[in-house]
Parts: structure tokens; C-alpha cells; sequence
């Protein structure tokens, strides 16, 4: 039984932010709307879609470090318990941890070894991670500056070893890496995976979660419009529910880049309904209504016709 | 550039600076109509001609400007600045016994207005919106504008003379012998005049570490902290106050410039034998050796404060040890 | 994303109450603008008997037929400070106006005048701020022979440096953008490149730079006449009234200081405001305070 128990359950997940345009007039940005996703213990969740789609945010909003004028609503659940604001102070950087996206997550004036230790992990602990991480013992009396990309990278990731962590949350984990670093990158989560840790991987890069993720959540506009295996974005994508991953499947580099056609609509502007209506192909009238998340094939979809 | 290279590079630029400052200095002060010889013996005197000679040669005011200048860069690399009019001793004499008065209030208003608004300014970011911050900002505005002279007047009129609690001026009680002073005198006729002169620099150190501060706690890096469970106490312990303190000191250095400036004003409210009240002096009887030599003296006060300021930079901020900043 | 909207949003509550400052900004400039005009006005036009001697009404606090108080000679403070005040204020605006155009000008010439005018001028500048203001002003006023006009000229020539090095700035920065750069591609002449884009940028920072000049000048012409420069003590001056009051505050004479500082600081800060306030309208990007 403890096994199907979600680490990480986020249901109906809506985030916006006050925000003051020009002028000053005072507006509410919604940048996440009825978001659904789920993490098995275990398991790499990728979340896929383009940049600027509110995608960190989903990450902050599990940790709880959103900016005051942030308002949350919906459900998200740890260990089956509802996640609350002391829960989040509790178990982030103990049992829920974040790897950043780049090296500015980093205090520049704080020399790696410190860092990298924070306030939960011990010198012994510190050593084993460095070493399980290739970084050498010099390495803890630099400062961030004189890391490389790939060093630095490695600092974060190992940081995240210093708790206990069962829910891990990859922010963009591996841009500015080479492949091999990337690659290498993936394989050291897969092996957190194995060791029962569930992995939610937020990026933008889809065939590289295709190569590690066990589930792609397919992020559109703030919403997921698609969770489901990896293997179905094999042979074109054609196994997919959603116009919208079909696209983003048919727009890979061995699909032939077929790119489609429009953009996503901006935050402060959202259509309602179907927030893909307007690029889509099978539109019809309903789709301007109420779409609800459905089961289809072992897999969820946002679309009264996937099939 | 390194280390070593990027401060021996400041102090040769800031060395050209010190001598060009002195070279302006002494056209400003010898461009004067004021004629020191008739200050100096003043202009009812009934002295013969021949007496008259001997004393301009004495100050050889005969001599075309740039010998005059070149005598007097001589005589000054040799520790010889003239003769002070005003207090008929050695320039470099009054400067010496009084640099310590000045000094003693500077470092007192600098440390002040340093610790002060360097913990006003974290404050109100940290509250930032709140009362407190409002309040921290507004008190800022006003004394930003408030003239240093004007705020020690008010200081002499509530807290000497109508609370009795300060004397109401000089550096020591005027009954006392010079060997009878204590410190606790000395500290005693210091305390009014260096808040006096505090609030000269605080709302800019204030202001500073407010933004600054506003800044590094909308960081990344203290986003990350977060996420790894630090509290907000110790967000602020361990990467906020680290990451302000470096601009926030080099900052406060050069202030220095503007405390100078403040003690003319702060040691004439408060009678105060400093060097700010001997320039006033100096300006007032025509004193062109003294002024001269307070001007010199300014400036490589200034150029001690931002040299210092920069070293410390180049010391205390790892990023500079090598290679500089990297993308 | 995220630190985008952090950045554009930021302490909500005070923003709230800024709804629709540009309106504001507006009232609260033109009031500041309309009492200190008044100030420098009546002071201007106002006749001496109105802070004339009166040796009857000697050391009279402040009371309703002289709110102000009046001095050891009988004069009414409350016109005396307006007299002194108007007058910094004239002051101050002609040794503002002088200070930038140099300002101007070297800015200019520093930006496009080639290396070497560029690294003479920063060194004048870095030298000019060697020197503590002060020390500065009291030799220029020196120089000058210590009376009014030394004054004057001490605070008009020494004002420039921090515009200078702002103007510099502007300059270089519209010169190498890319829309300028396309406009001398196309055959422009730079008179008219100057006169459509170069112009058009600078201004607005070069006037609000104007206007921020001027309680850095007041306060400096009161702080010279406080030391005893300046005009002669018939001519009301509010360096002057306050170095005159500080004989009085042994004996209680509260008055003679506390009123015509409170009327300097007031001056200084509604100009300050202006500027920030004009700053704000003008270049909506530079900072959000």
C-alpha cells in the first residue's frame, strides 16, 4: 500500500500575483492555473513546456518561497498529509529539496564547502557528497566565481544531499551543461530515483526529459495539459492524448522540427477554456467552455477530444 | 587585473589627484585680493616703508606665482608650511595639536552614523513597507536636508542650555587647567558635537543599505537559502549581512570627504578647537599659510579615506583576488 | 519569470496608496513649485522697514503680531527669514544654473570629445571631489574676497562634478545605441541626430539634475554665510540670522534659531522632493522610490 502513495500529490493548483501595471492600476496575474500532477516515490516526473510558462513557480509554490504577493489555491499533498506553510518551513532542505537553476542561487560571498554543507549537514556528510559528486576537496574553499558551470552545477545538486530528501524538485537543472555533463547530470537523478527518492524535473528541454523522466507532465500556458509515460512520445507522438504534445513531439529534432503554429498565450491574458483553442486543430465551440481533466489510456489529458 | 596591481593602479591615480588638489589650492589662495600683509598688521598701521619690504620678503610676496609655488612645494615636502598669522606658531603645529580634537569627532560621528544606519538601514528592509520602515525613511528625508549647523544649534539650545544636561561648547571646561582634564571631560564636550556632525552622513549609509539590502533579499541566492530551510534569522546572519557589509563599508569611507566639510560647521556651533574652526579662522584673518595647509590637509584626508576604502574592497571582496567577475 | 513579477511588484501596501501618482506628482510639485516661488517673490519685493530696527520690541518671543519672535534688535524674524531665505534661494537658483551648464558642456565634450578630453575632464572631476565641498567653497569664497559675490561664485563653480559625470553617462550611453547609431547609417547629419535623439534623451535627465542642484546649493550658500562670508550683516542672509542667534541660546532666545533653520530645512526638502518627484515623471525607469 505505502508504495502507491504519492510523494507529492498537487491538485488543482492555482497561483497568481498581484501586480501593479504601468499606471499603478493593481491586477491579479493567475501564472498557475488547475495544475495536477502527481510524484510516486521512486519516479522522475518531468514537467515539459516552453520557457516563460510559469514553470518555476510550480516549483516555488511546493517549497513555499514565493514572494508575498503571491496567493495560492488548491491542494498540495506530501506523504498524503496536506502540505501546509509549517510543514513546507519544516521539511524543505531536510526532506524536500530544491536544486536551482543556475549559479546566482549560489551566495557569492559564501565559500562552496559552507554552502554546499548549509545548515543540515555535517563535514562528514559534506565529504561522502563531494566525492559522489566528483568535486574535490579543494573545491569547498572556493568561492562561487570560480566555479565552473558544470562544478557549480554539481555544488547545487549535491547540496540537496545533505537532508534526507524524498521529494526532490529540479529547477532547469542542466541548461548550460554539454551533453555528457547533462547526461551525467540525469543519470546521478536516476540514481536517486532508484534509491526511492521521487524526482519532479521541471524543464524546457523535452528530449532530455524523455531520456530520464518516467512521466511527462506536458506544462502549457500554466496548466498541465497532458500527464503521461515517456514511451508515449516515441514514433512522432502519435500514442498522445493532447493536440498540444503532439506538437511539441512532432517539433523534435527526429520528428522533422515541425513547429507549430502561434504562441502561447501571456499570463495576463489568458482565453477561457481551452487555453490551446486558438492554435488548435480540432477546436469547436465547446472547447470554449469548462475542460476538465481526463483519464484516457493510463494517462491524464485536458481535452474533450483526446483519444 | 590582480589584486596588488589594481591597488597600486588607485593610489597613482589618486596620488596625480592629491597633487593636482594642491596645486589649485595654492592659485585659489594666492589669486586672493585679500592682502595678507594688511590683515596682518592691519591697515592703520603706520609702519615705514622699509619695514613693510622686509616683511613681504619674509612671505615672499614679491615673487612671481610659480616661484612662489615652487618655493612653497619645497618648503612643504620639507615639512615646512609656513607660519600660521592667526596663532603665531608653525602651521603644521596648529594642524598637529588640533588634528586630534577633529579627528576624535570624526571617527566618532563616522563609527556613529556607520553602526547606526547601517542597522536602520536592514531594519527597514527587512519591514520593508511597514511603519518602521516609513518612519526609518522619512526621519532619513529630514535629515538629509536638515543643515548640520542648524541641527547643532538645536542640540546647544534643548540640551544645554534648556535641560543643562552638555556644556555648551569647547572641548574641555573652560575653569580647568589643560593638565586638570580628564577624559571623561574630553568625552563629555565630544558627545554633542559628534552626533551633530553623525547626521551629516547617516540617512546616506541609511538609504544605501536599505536599497542594497531590499536588493540581496530579493535575490536568488537567498530564494535558494530558503528552499534549504534556513529561517529568516538566519538568512539574514548567514548571506544578507555578509553581502551588504562590503558595499556598505566602502560607502561610509568615502564619507569622509563630507565629514571634513561637516566639522567647519559642527566646531563653530560648539566653539570646538578642531581643524574645521581654524579654517574658518584662517579664511576670516587671512591666514594664506594656514589655509593653505588645512587645504593640503583636507585633501589627503579624503585621499586616505578613499584609498582605505578601496584597499579594504580589494581585501575583503573574494570576487577581486583574481580573474574578477565571471559571467 | 519569478523574479521578474518579484521585481515589478515589490511592497504592495505602499503602492496602493501611490494609485494614480501621476496626478499626484503633479499637485504635489506645482504646491512645492507655487510656495517656494512665493517665498523668493515676496522676499524680492518686500520693503526693509518690515524687519526694520526697533529697539523697543527687543527679544519678544514668539507671539501672534510676530510669530517668528524678533531679535536683539527689534526686527521681526518672520520677515527677516523670509528676506534671507529668498534670498539663498536666488542664490542658489543662479549658482545651479551655472553649475550646469558646465555641467552640460563638460558632459558633452567629456562623452564625445575623444579619449583625451574624456580622461581630462574625469580627472578635474575626481579632483574637484578630492577635496572636501566645503574647503572648496571656503577657498573659492577666499579667493573672491570673502563678500557676497565670492559667495555666489563659490557655489555656482563647484556644483558641476556629479552632473558632469551623470550628463557623461546619458550621453555615451544614447551615442552607442542602436538606434542612434542607424540614424548616422542613414546619412543623417549629426546636428540633426543630435537635435531628434541625442537631445531628446539628455534633457530630461539634465533638468531634473538642474533642479536636484538646488537644495545642495541653497544649503551651501547658507552654510558659507553662516561662517561669516558673504554679505555684510544689514543684508539678511539665513547662514547670516542663525550665526547671529548663536550668541542668544545661552541666555533661552529659543527662536532666534529654531524658526528660520525650520524654514531653510522646509525650502530644502520641497526642492528635493521636486526633483525626485520630477525625476519620477520624467524617467519612470531610474529606480522605483
Amino acid at each position: 500500500m505505502d508504495e502507491k502513495r504519492p510523494v507529492l500529490r498537487v491538485r488543482d493548483l492555482t497561483v497568481s500575483f498581484s501586480m501593479y501595471d504601468r499606471g499603478w492600476k493593481k491586477k491579479s496575474l493567475e501564472v498557475i492555473h488547475s495544475l495536477d500532477v502527481e510524484v510516486m516515490p521512486g519516479e522522475i516526473v518531468a514537467v515539459a513546456g516552453s520557457s516563460g510558462s510559469g514553470k518555476s513557480v510550480l516549483a516555488h509554490s511546493i517549497l513555499g518561497i514565493l514572494p508575498q504577493n503571491a496567493s495560492v489555491k488548491g491542494k498540495i499533498e506530501y506523504m498524503g498529509q496536506p502540505l501546509t506553510e509549517e510543514g513546507q518551513r519544516k521539511l524543505r532542505g531536510r526532506e524536500i529539496a530544491f536544486i536551482p537553476q543556475s549559479v546566482d542561487f549560489l551566495d557569492p560571498l559564501m565559500k562552496v564547502g559552507r554552502q554546499i554543507k548549509g545548515i543540515e549537514g555535517s563535514d562528514r556528510r559534506l565529504r561522502e557528497v563531494m566525492e559522489l559528486y566528483g568535486l574535490k576537496e579543494e573545491t569547498a574553499d572556493l568561492y562561487p566565481f570560480q566555479l565552473s558551470g558544470g562544478m557549480a552545477r554539481r555544488a547545487m545538486i549535491a547540496s540537496a544531499m545533505m537532508g534526507t530528501p524524498k521529494l526532490i524538485v529540479a529547477d532547469e537543472p542542466t541548461p548550460g551543461l554539454d551533453t555528457a555533463l547533462s547526461e551525467n547530470t540525469l543519470k546521478s537523478f536516476r540514481h536517486l530515483a532508484d534509491g526511492g527518492c521521487g524526482i519532479l524535473l521541471i524543464t524546457h528541454d523535452i528530449d532530455l526529459a524523455l531520456g530520464v523522466a518516467d512521466r511527462i507532465a506536458v506544462f502549457y500556458a500554466g496548466t498541465t495539459v497532458e500527464v503521461c509515460p515517456a514511451g508515449d512520445f516515441d514514433r512522432g507522438g502519435e500514442m498522445l492524448r493532447h493536440p498540444y504534445s503532439r506538437a511539441l513531439a512532432q517539433a523534435m529534432p527526429q520528428n522533422g522540427l515541425k513547429a507549430a503554429k502561434g504562441s502561447q498565450p501571456y499570463a495576463g491574458n489568458l482565453p477561457s477554456g481551452c487555453l490551446f483553442a486558438d492554435r488548435c486543430p480540432l477546436r469547436t465551440e465547446k472547447c470554449g467552455g469548462e475542460i476538465p481533466m481526463r483519464e484516457v489510456r493510463g494517462g491524464k489529458v485536458r481535452c474533450l477530444y483526446g483519444a | 587585473m590582480n589584486r596588488v596591481k589594481y591597488i597600486c593602479f588607485t593610489a597613482a591615480r589618486m596620488l596625480t589627484l592629491l597633487i593636482g588638489v594642491c596645486v589649485i589650492s595654492f592659485i585659489l589662495v594666492s589669486a586672493s585680493p585679500v592682502d595678507p600683509l594688511e590683515s596682518y598688521i592691519g591697515p592703520e598701521s603706520t609702519m615705514s616703508e622699509e619695514a613693510r619690504a622686509e616683511v613681504e620678503e619674509y612671505w615672499g610676496l614679491n615673487d612671481p606665482p610659480v616661484e612662489r609655488f615652487i618655493k612653497w612645494a619645497d618648503n612643504t615636502l620639507h615639512g615646512d608650511l609656513g607660519r600660521s598669522i592667526t596663532y603665531d606658531m608653525p602651521v603644521s603645529q596648529v594642524i598637529f595639536s588640533r588634528f586630534w580634537y577633529s579627528l576624535a569627532l570624526i571617527l566618532t560621528a563616522w563609527i556613529l552614523s556607520g553602526v547606526l544606519g547601517f542597522a536602520a538601514g536592514i531594519l527597514a528592509a527587512l519591514r520593508r513597507g511597514s511603519i518602521i520602515d516609513r518612519g526609518i525613511k522619512a526621519v532619513c528625508l529630514v535629515f538629509q536636508s536638515a543643515p548640520v549647523f542648524w541641527f547643532g544649534l538645536l542640540m546647544l539650545t534643548v540640551f544645554s542650555s534648556i535641560l543643562g544636561w552638555f556644556p555648551m561648547g569647547q572641548a574641555a571646561p573652560v575653569d580647568k587647567l589643560a593638565e586638570d582634564v580628564t577624559l571623561w571631560d574630553r568625552i563629555y564636550h565630544l558627545i554633542l558635537p559628534a552626533v551633530t556632525l553623525s547626521i551629516l552622513g547617516i540617512s546616506k549609509i541609511t538609504l544605501y543599505t536599505r536599497q542594497k539590502a531590499t536588493e540581496i533579499m530579493n535575490s536568488d541566492y537567498i530564494l535558494f537559502a530558503r528552499a534549504r530551510g534556513e529561517s529568516e534569522r538566519q538568512v539574514v546572519m548567514r548571506h544578507c549581512l555578509r553581502n551588504i557589509s562590503i558595499p556598505a563599508v566602502t560607502v561610509q569611507f568615502a564619507s569622509f570627504s563630507e565629514l571634513f566639510g561637516g566639522i567647519a560647521l559642527a566646531e563653530t556651533v560648539f566653539s570646538y578647537p578642531g581643524l574645521g574652526s581654524a579654517i574658518t579662522d584662517a579664511a576670516m584673518n587671512a591666514d594664506a599659510p594656514l589655509l593653505m595647509g588645512i587645504a593640503m590637509f583636507s585633501a589627503v584626508f579624503v585621499f586616505v579615506g578613499n584609498l582605505t576604502a578601496n584597499i579594504l574592497y580589494a581585501v575583503i571582496d573574494p570576487r577581486l583576488k583574481e580573474g574578477g567577475y565571471r559571467a | 519569470m519569478l523574479n521578474h513579477i518579484t521585481a515589478a511588484s515589490g511592497e504592495p501596501r505602499l503602492r496602493e496608496r501611490k494609485l494614480n501618482s501621476r496626478k499626484k506628482i503633479i499637485i504635489y510639485t506645482v504646491v512645492a513649485g507655487i510656495y517656494l516661488a512665493m517665498v523668493m517673490t515676496v522676499g524680492l519685493v518686500m520693503s526693509p522697514e518690515l524687519y526694520g530696527v526697533n529697539y523697543g520690541d527687543r527679544f519678544i518671543a514668539p507671539c501672534l503680531s510676530h510669530p517668528f519672535g524678533t531679535d536683539f534688535m527689534g526686527r521681526d524674524m518672520l520677515w527677516r527669514t523670509v528676506k534671507g531665505l529668498s534670498n539663498s534661494i536666488v542664490i542658489g537658483l543662479a549658482a545651479s544654473a551655472v553649475s550646469s551648464v558646465i555641467a552640460l558642456s563638460l558632459g558633452i565634450l567629456s562623452a564625445s570629445g575623444g579619449k583625451r578630453a574624456d580622461r581630462i575632464i574625469n580627472w578635474c572631476v575626481d579632483c574637484c571631489m578630492g577635496i572636501p565641498h566645503l574647503v572648496l567653497l571656503i577657498l573659492i569664497s577666499y579667493m573672491m574676497g570673502r563678500g557676497g559675490l565670492g559667495v555666489a561664485v563659490a557655489v555656482a563653480v563647484t556644483h558641476w562634478p556629479e552632473l558632469t559625470r551623470v550628463v557623461r553617462g546619458e550621453v555615451l550611453q544614447v551615442r552607442t545605441a542602436q538606434y542612434v547609431k542607424a540614424a548616422y547609417k542613414m546619412g543623417h547629419s549629426p546636428l540633426k541626430v543630435a537635435k531628434d535623439h541625442i537631445i531628446p534623451h539628455v534633457l530630461p535627465v539634465y533638468l531634473v539634475g538642474l533642479v536636484l542642484l538646488f537644495p545642495h546649493a541653497i544649503m551651501h550658500e547658507a552654510a558659507l554665510t553662516f561662517l561669516g562670508f558673504g554679505f555684510s550683516a544689514g543684508v539678511p542672509a539665513i547662514g547670516g540670522i542663525l550665526s547671529e542667534s548663536m550668541e542668544y541660546i545661552v541666555t533661552g532666545k529659543w527662536w532666534l534659531c529654531l524658526f528660520p533653520g525650520l524654514m531653510l530645512l522646509i525650502a530644502v526638502m520641497l526642492f528635493d522632493m521636486i526633483g525626485e518627484k520630477l525625476n519620477q515623471l520624467f524617467n519612470p525607469g531610474s529606480g522605483n522610490q
